[in-house]
C-alpha cells in the first residue's frame, strides 16, 4: 500500500471515529468504545476494496458487509455517510424517534446496510447465507463480516463457522475484533474465547492474525483471504476505544456515551488528528 | 369409499418438490431431519437446491435470512420444537424484524407426534409466532390444503411459519378448494354454535357437527387455516350468527386460534368463546391417536366443549 492511500484512510479513519463521537454524544448513548476500535478496518472496506455503489445501494452483486457486532452501528453508519449513502449531518440523529439510524443496524431503513444485526451471533449466519447465495452465482460477490471477541462466545457464532467450513464458502471472511473488553471485564475474566485463532483453524477456516489499526496489515490480510480456499478469519488486535486517548482501552467505555466536556476532549483530539493528516 | 389419509409433512415434501420443478430461485435448509421432515423429496428432485445445515436452527434460520436477500426464496424446515422453539430469536431478529422471504415449514407440530413425548412435542409454537410482528402463520388441515398452503407461500413476499403434522390425517377437501392466506372457510352453515378449527382438529370438528345435531345442536364449522392475519371477518360474522364459539386446536389453549379468536371476539361482540386446545400442560408418549383421546382432541371433545359453549349463551 503505498503511503498517499494510507494517509488517505487513515483521514477516513479519524472521520469515522468522530462520527461515532457525535452520534454517541448527541445520542447520550450508544456504544464509543467498540465502535472506534473496527474505525480502520471500516475504512479499508468501505473507502478501498468493497465494490459498492451509493447510488445504488441495493446493486445486486455488490460486495455485502454484515456488522455481526451490531452495536458498533456508529462507526457503520460513520463510514456509510462518508462514503456518500446519506448525508453526513444525519448522524446527529442517532437513536432519535424520528430518525431512521437506529441504535442497532437496519437494513430496511438505512441506505448501505446489507443485514439487519443487533443480536450477537445472528450476524455471521446471515453472513453464511449470502456467502452461499453468492456461490451458486459462481463467487458474484464477496462477503464480510465482523465480530466482537466477547460475541464468540455466543454459540451461534460456531454453529455458523462449522457451516462455512464445511461448505467451503470461499467468499467469506470475518474479522474478529480481538480489543479484549466486554461489558464485565476483560474477555479472559468473563468467558475467554480463547485459543480464538486454533478454534477457527479447528473449525476449517484459514485465519490471519494482523494489528487492526495497521492497513498494509489488513489489505495484506484481505488479498490473502480472497485468494484462498474456504472461509478466512482475520484476528485483528485492537485497543477498544483507539484514537481518543480516554477511551483507550477502558471496559467503562462500551456502552457509554461522552458528555459535553468529554465530547469536546475527543473532538479535539480527532480534529488534531486529521490536522496532522492533512498538513 | 376409502378416506385416503396423508400426513400434511408429506404433502410439504410433495408441494416444495413441485415448485422446485417450476422456478430456480427456491433454496430448501434442513437441520438434520430431511428424512422426517420430507424435505428429503425435494433433496432427491433438486439436490443442488438443498442444504443440510446439521442439527443447528439457530444458525439455519440465520443462513435462511443471509441467502434470502440475495434474492433465493427460502424455505427452512425443522420440527416446531426446534424452529419456532429453539431458534425462536433468529426468527424474531434475523428474518421477520428485516422482513426477510423466509418460509418455515415446522413439522411434528402438537402431541400428535406421539411417541417421542413431551420434548418433542411442541404445543407453543403458535403463540410464540403470533407475537413476532409481520408473521403470518397457517396450520393447514389436510394434504390438499397444505400443498395450496406452500405455493402461497411461495407467491406471498415476507416471512411465514407454516406448521404440518406427522400423522397421517383424513384428506377433506376436493383438489377445486381455494385456500387463500388470511381467510377463513365456512365447511359448514349453522345457526347455534360456531365450531373455529385449525389443522387436526378440522375433522373432528365436522364429525362433531354430524353429533351434535342428532342433540338437536346445528353447529356450523369453520377452517380457519391462517392464524395470522387471523380472517376477522368471518369471526365477527360468525359471534354475529351463532352467538357462540368454539375453537379447536392442537396447540395450548393459551396463545394460539383460541386466543387469536377470543381477542377478536371480546373487541367486536362480546359472545361466549370455549376453547378445546392442551390444557397448559405437556404432552407425553403413546401412540398418536391415543394420545389425542386422551387430551380430548377428539370430537367427542369438540361435542362437549359446545354443549359448553350454547349453555353459555
Amino acid at each position: 500500500m503505498d503511503d498517499i492511500t494510507k494517509k488517505k484512510l487513515s483521514v477516513d479513519a479519524c472521520r469515522i471515529r468522530m462520527a461515532v463521537i457525535e452520534g454517541t454524544y448527541n445520542a447520550k448513548s450508544g456504544h464509543p468504545g467498540g465502535s472506534l476500535s473496527i474505525a480502520d478496518i471500516l475504512a479499508y472496506l468501505y473507502f478501498d476494496k468493497m465494490n459498492i455503489d451509493p447510488a445504488r445501494p441495493d446493486m445486486p452483486d455488490r460486495d455485502r458487509l454484515v456488522l455481526s457486532k451490531g452495536h458498533a452501528a456508529p462507526a457503520l453508519y460513520g463510514a456509510l455517510a462518508y462514503r456518500g449513502f446519506f448525508p453526513v449531518e444525519d448522524i446527529k440523529t442517532l437513536r432519535k424517534p424520528d430518525s431512521y439510524l437506529q441504535g442497532h443496524p437496519n437494513m430496511n431503513l438505512i441506505p448501505g446496510v446489507d443485514m439487519s444485526t443487533g443480536s450477537l451471533g445472528q450476524g455471521i449466519s446471515a453472513a453464511c447465507g449470502m456467502a452461499l447465495g453468492s456461490k451458486y452465482k459462481g463467487d458474484a460477490f464477496k462477503v464480510y463480516t465482523i465480530l466482537g471477541d466477547g460475541e464468540i462466545e455466543e454459540g451461534e457464532v460456531w454453529e455458523a463457522a462449522m457451516f462455512a467450513g464445511n461448505k467451503g464458502l470461499d467468499c467469506l471472511t470475518a474479522f474478529i475484533d480481538y480489543n479484549g473488553l466486554q461489558i464485565d471485564g476483560t474477555v479472559e475474566e468473563v468467558d475467554s474465547p480463547e485459543p480464538i485463532a486454533d478454534k477457527f483453524r479447528a473449525f476449517n477456516w484459514n485465519v490471519i492474525e494482523i494489528d487492526g489499526h495497521d492497513f498494509e496489515q489488513i489489505e495484506d490480510a484481505v488479498n490473502r483471504a480472497d485468494a484462498l480456499k474456504g472461509p478466512t478469519a482475520i484476528v485483528c488486535k485492537t485497543v477498544k476505544g483507539k484514537g481518543v486517548s480516554f477511551m483507550e482501552n477502558s471496559v467503562g467505555w462500551h456502552g457509554k456515551a461522552p458528555n459535553e466536556e468529554e465530547y469536546n476532549t475527543a473532538m479535539a483530539e480527532l480534529n488534531a488528528q486529521l490536522a496532522a493528516l492533512e498538513a | 369409499m376409502d378416506v385416503i389419509k396423508t400426513a400434511t409433512r408429506d404433502a410439504y415434501g410433495k408441494a416444495l418438490t413441485e415448485l422446485g420443478d417450476l422456478h430456480d430461485n427456491i433454496r430448501v435448509l434442513d437441520a438434520d431431519l430431511a428424512a422426517a421432515t420430507k424435505t428429503g423429496m425435494f433433496k432427491k428432485a433438486h439436490p443442488d437446491m438443498f442444504v443440510d445445515c446439521g442439527i443447528q436452527e439457530g444458525n439455519m434460520m440465520g443462513v435462511a435470512a443471509g441467502l434470502s436477500t440475495v434474492g433465493y426464496v427460502v424455505f427452512a424446515s425443522s420440527f416446531a420444537m426446534f424452529a419456532a422453539g429453539r431458534a425462536f430469536e433468529q426468527i424474531r431478529n434475523s428474518i421477520a424484524y428485516p422482513k426477510l422471504n423466509v418460509k418455515i415449514g415446522a413439522t411434528h407440530a402438537g402431541i400428535s407426534v406421539g411417541e417421542d413425548g413431551a420434548s418433542h412435542q411442541c404445543c407453543e409454537d403458535i403463540a410464540l409466532m403470533r407475537s413476532i410482528p409481520g408473521m403470518t402463520i397457517i396450520n393447514p388441515a389436510d394434504d390438499i390444503e397444505s400443498r395450496q398452503a406452500v405455493f402461497a407461500a411461495y407467491e406471498t413476499e415476507g416471512p411465514v411459519y407454516m406448521r404440518f403434522g406427522r400423522l397421517a390425517v383424513p384428506r377433506l377437501f376436493d383438489t377445486d378448494h381455494k385456500f387463500e392466506i388470511g381467510k377463513g372457510v365456512y365447511l359448514k352453515a349453522g345457526s347455534d354454535v360456531t365450531l373455529i378449527a385449525s389443522g387436526l382438529l378440522v375433522g373432528p370438528a365436522l364429525d362433531a357437527a354430524e353429533q351434535l345435531k342428532n342433540e338437536g345442536i346445528d353447529a356450523a364449522v369453520i377452517d380457519m387455516a391462517t392464524i395470522k392475519p387471523i380472517d376477522r371477518d368471518i369471526i365477527v360474522e360468525a359471534a354475529e350468527k351463532t352467538g357462540a364459539i368454539v375453537t379447536c386446536e392442537e396447540h395450548n389453549i393459551i396463545g394460539g386460534l383460541g386466543s387469536a379468536v377470543a381477542e377478536v371476539v371480546c373487541e367486536t361482540v362480546p359472545v361466549p368463546v370455549v376453547r378445546l386446545g392442551v390444557n397448559d400442560e405437556f404432552g407425553h408418549s403413546g401412540p398418536a391417536l391415543k394420545l389425542l383421546d386422551l387430551f380430548g382432541l377428539n370430537a367427542a371433545g369438540v361435542v362437549a366443549k359446545a354443549k359448553a359453549a350454547v349453555a353459555l349463551k
